[in-house]
């Protein structure tokens, strides 16, 4: 009886998707469905295909990515809440020559943290800028943000956001990017795969910008938060889709000539 | 030893310029010094005064409520602080800017039309040199030519066409005083 | 060595220079508005950082991210500044980062005034912000004392990963004494071992204040408090004068100490046996020089330009051995010599007893 030899495989295996190398193996403590693990995910792969992991210093906020640095394979600070742009022109401003991100939210940018982050574009401070907008404070457990919408309910506007006695949302894009010194300021959203990849792509240009060093850059994503607004993950995706983009429109604000030509 | 030297006058009139001349000359000549100023949002046209102090050795306070010396170039400056000099000091007045005299008798006093003298030299913004010379004769803790040295030597360069000037105005200031 | 004559904010500005400050991030407020303006002068002269921040909220964050680099940083403020500092002084000491303030005093509560003041003392030697931590405080008497405790500031806030608080008030900052500066010590080039700057060839670093587990925050408080030990065991300073055979002992810090100095001559030309003690290092406090003063002294005299802040600490030092008086002068006025030696008569004239409260009896002086 002869054995047949073992035939080879038709197939090989190819490595399709990894974790980068970048994003640390940490299990996330993010709830089912928030976006925040996608923004990391995006921030880590675009770091690693410029090659920046080893002069990267990331900034994590006050809010639900409090913990962001353990979810980075590079070196990492904690802010106080709303001061990250500043913390980061400490970093940036001893040792230009590295990458310099914060990662922020919407109470921390837009409320706390307005005055540092408008003098940080207005300096045109060569950082670069995640901001999360989900419309609500999640840490703390569901109070109204600066970005939350109007009639939207939080549990500190329990009958809605009632812009007669709470004001208005903050379009935070658009304010920016009528300072000289903001390089590139886009929205982006993360409901869908398709918004996901254009988000990529933008926080991408982000780092392209500081790389080149041709100012502040800000990437605005548009986020979930399925917990706090008291819906399934794919409910919270579809919000996102049929409330926030029609509030917070998606699109570029300020694009720096020389970016506008770079093919990512 | 210690004197205490209080120079006081509108805004714009060098008051502590003539202090820190005074406090350059001392420093250089190996005394110990203090240069107070009054400071505070008038820049130009309000009240300033500056104290200087010099001795030999670790200087206490900054301030003293009865200086030896005082050199007052307007009338709110004689009004105001000369009750406060010692007995047996000194006050050198711009009697320019004054309508009175110095009333104690109890201290030497050197009346002075300094700001006219700095106009009949050319530059009213002298006064303040015509004043500190008035007091120089009168001043056992520094000579005349220390203050010139000192100006010469702490004067930024750009400013250096100016020495003869100022040397002009301290040497009619001790002139007129001891005249 | 050569003197130059220079005003106390920009002698601290160029001490800082020379001891190799890397980066400067401050706010204007009277009275210390010439430090940032001489450092805004001189740092890009020296290729080094200068910033004017929006706000002293941003510049103390701006120091906290600059001293997560391993960076000599430093910020200038005067007490409505420190206020607003305080979040950020709270998180520098929770990541222990070595950071150096200086706060030129003025008249307060409030807005206040720019009149050199020493009010901020209570305020400071907690370290303005909240949580449990100390910070170092040094409070020089003189424009050189402040220029040579600027230079041993980034040193000892490296050694203890500390921030370390210079206190001058707005007469140490505003006059002009003749000071010998040091020779200029280049900026360190290597890194401490725990500064973020990116993780090349190492594994990620991460500089928090944040401890979620009570259990490992009581770990980084205890290494504080391990840390403060330390400072206590080694960093006491303060200048004595007259003290020898003293029966009467004046306490002041900074402009009031030096203030009490002349008073205290003028006493001794008057045969009585009084000393100053002027303490340099307010926190750590001279605890243990004051109490032994205390067994050997007759009473104490405590002068401060405040409600009597430092008088507290003074109290709890002497533990009773002796009865303590107290003289201040508040909101931006500052004693004459005259009224320090006034209180030294009394002392020798009416001697204060055991009971007697020493607040309330200069207060009862100064509303009459």
């Amino acid at each position: 009886m002869t054995v047949a030899a073992p035939t080879k495989p038709k197939t090989t295996l190819k490595m399709v998707y990894q974790r980068p190398e970048a994003l640390a193996d940490t299990p996330t403590h993010y709830c089912p469905g928030c976006t925040h693990g996608v923004a990391h995910r995006l921030v880590a792969e675009v770091i690693d295909e410029m090659g920046l992991r080893e002069k990267t210093i990331g900034i994590a906020p006050v809010g639900c990515a409090v913990l962001a640095y353990d979810y980075f394979e590079f070196d990492g600070v904690e802010a106080a809440h709303g001061r990250a742009p500043a913390m980061a022109t400490g970093i940036k401003r001893v040792l230009p020559d590295r990458i310099v991100f914060t990662y922020q939210g919407d109470g921390d940018l837009a409320s706390i943290g307005m005055g540092e982050i408008v003098h940080a574009a207005a300096r045109g401070e060569r950082i670069t800028v995640i901001f999360i907008n989900n419309a609500i404070y999640g840490m703390t457990g569901g109070q109204m943000a600066p970005t939350t919408l109007p009639n939207q309910i939080t549990t500190s506007s329990p009958g809605g956001r009632d812009v007669a006695v709470q004001g208005f949302p903050i379009r935070m894009s658009e304010i920016l990017a009528t300072l000289d010194g903001a390089a590139y300021v886009v929205r982006r959203s993360m409901h869908d795969p398709a918004n996901i990849r254009k988000a990529k792509k933008a926080i991408r240009l982000a780092f392209e910008a500081q790389v080149r060093g041709l100012g502040f850059s800000l990437v605005e994503l548009l986020s979930t938060c399925p917990t706090n607004w008291k819906m399934t993950p794919a409910e919270a995706m579809n919000w996102v889709r049929d409330n926030m983009v029609p509030a917070y429109p998606l699109g570029d604000y300020k694009v720096a000539p020389e970016l506008q030509k770079l093919r990512v | 030893m210690q004197t205490e030297i209080l120079i006081a006058g509108f805004g714009g009139q060098g008051v502590l310029f003539a202090g820190q001349v005074l406090a350059y000359a001392a420093m250089d000549a190996g005394h110990e010094v203090t240069w107070f100023p009054s400071y505070g949002p008038e820049m130009r046209g309000g009240t300033a005064n500056c104290t200087v102090i010099i001795a030999d050795e670790e200087i206490g306070s900054p301030l003293v409520a009865h200086p030896q010396v005082l050199m007052a170039l307007n009338a709110p400056s004689l009004d105001k602080f000369e009750p406060q000099v010692q007995p047996e000091g000194l006050v050198v007045a711009n009697a320019s800017l004054l309508n009175r005299g110095v009333t104690r008798t109890d201290v030497k006093a050197i009346a002075l039309k300094a700001s006219h003298i700095a106009e009949a030299l050319g530059d009213r913004r002298l006064a303040n040199m015509v004043m500190l010379g008035a007091m120089m004769p009168r001043f056992p803790m520094l000579t005349m030519e220390q203050i010139k040295t000192a100006l010469k030597g702490h004067l930024p360069a750009r400013k250096h066409h100016l020495l003869e000037a100022n040397y002009r105005a301290l040497d009619a200031g001790a002139a007129a005083a001891q005249a | 060595m050569t003197r130059q004559l220079l005003k106390g904010n920009v002698a601290m500005a160029e001490a800082a220079i020379r001891a190799g400050v890397e980066a400067y991030f401050g706010y204007p407020i009277t009275p210390q508005s010439e430090l940032l303006e001489w450092m805004a002068k001189r740092m890009p002269e020296e290729g080094r950082a200068f910033l004017q921040a929006e706000s002293e909220v941003a510049a103390i964050n701006m120091v906290y991210g600059a001293a997560c680099t391993g960076a000599r940083v430093m910020t200038s403020t005067s007490g409505p500044g420190i206020s607003l500092m305080a979040e950020g002084i709270s998180y520098i000491a929770g990541t222990e980062v070595p950071a150096v303030i200086v706060d030129v005093m003025r008249g307060g509560p409030g807005l206040g005034n720019i009149a050199p003041s020493q009010g901020d003392y209570r305020q400071v030697i907690h370290g303005a912000g909240h949580g449990d931590f100390f910070p170092l405080v040094l409070a020089p008497a003189s424009v050189q004392e402040a220029v040579d405790l600027i230079g041993e500031a980034f040193d000892l806030a490296e050694k203890y990963r500390t921030i370390v608080f210079v206190v001058a008030d707005g007469s140490i900052g505003q006059m002009m004494e003749p000071v010998s500066l040091p020779e200029p010590r280049p900026p360190r080039r290597e890194r401490p071992d725990w500064a973020v700057g990116g993780a090349e060839g190492r594994p990620a670093r991460r500089l928090t204040s944040l401890y979620l587990k009570p259990e490992v925050e009581e770990e980084v408080n205890l290494r504080l408090v391990q840390r403060w030990q330390a400072m206590e065991a080694n960093e006491i300073r303060y200048r004595e004068y007259y003290l020898d055979d003293a029966e009467y002992v004046v306490l002041g810090f900074g402009t009031a100490g030096r203030v009490a100095l002349s008073a205290v001559r003028a006493a001794r030309a008057e045969g009585i046996k009084v000393g100053l003690f002027r303490p340099v290092s307010l926190r750590p406090f001279p605890t243990e020089a004051i109490r032994d003063l205390a067994a050997r002294s007759k009473a104490f005299l405590v002068v401060e330009m405040n409600g009597g802040q430092m008088l507290d600490d003074v109290q709890a030092a002497a533990q009773g051995q002796v009865p303590v008086r107290f003289y201040g002068r508040m909101g931006g006025m500052v004693p004459f010599p005259d009224e320090v030696l006034a209180e030294i008569h009394a002392l020798v004239s009416e001697p204060p007893t055991p009971a007697e409260a020493p607040r309330a009896r200069w207060l009862a002086q100064m509303v009459s």
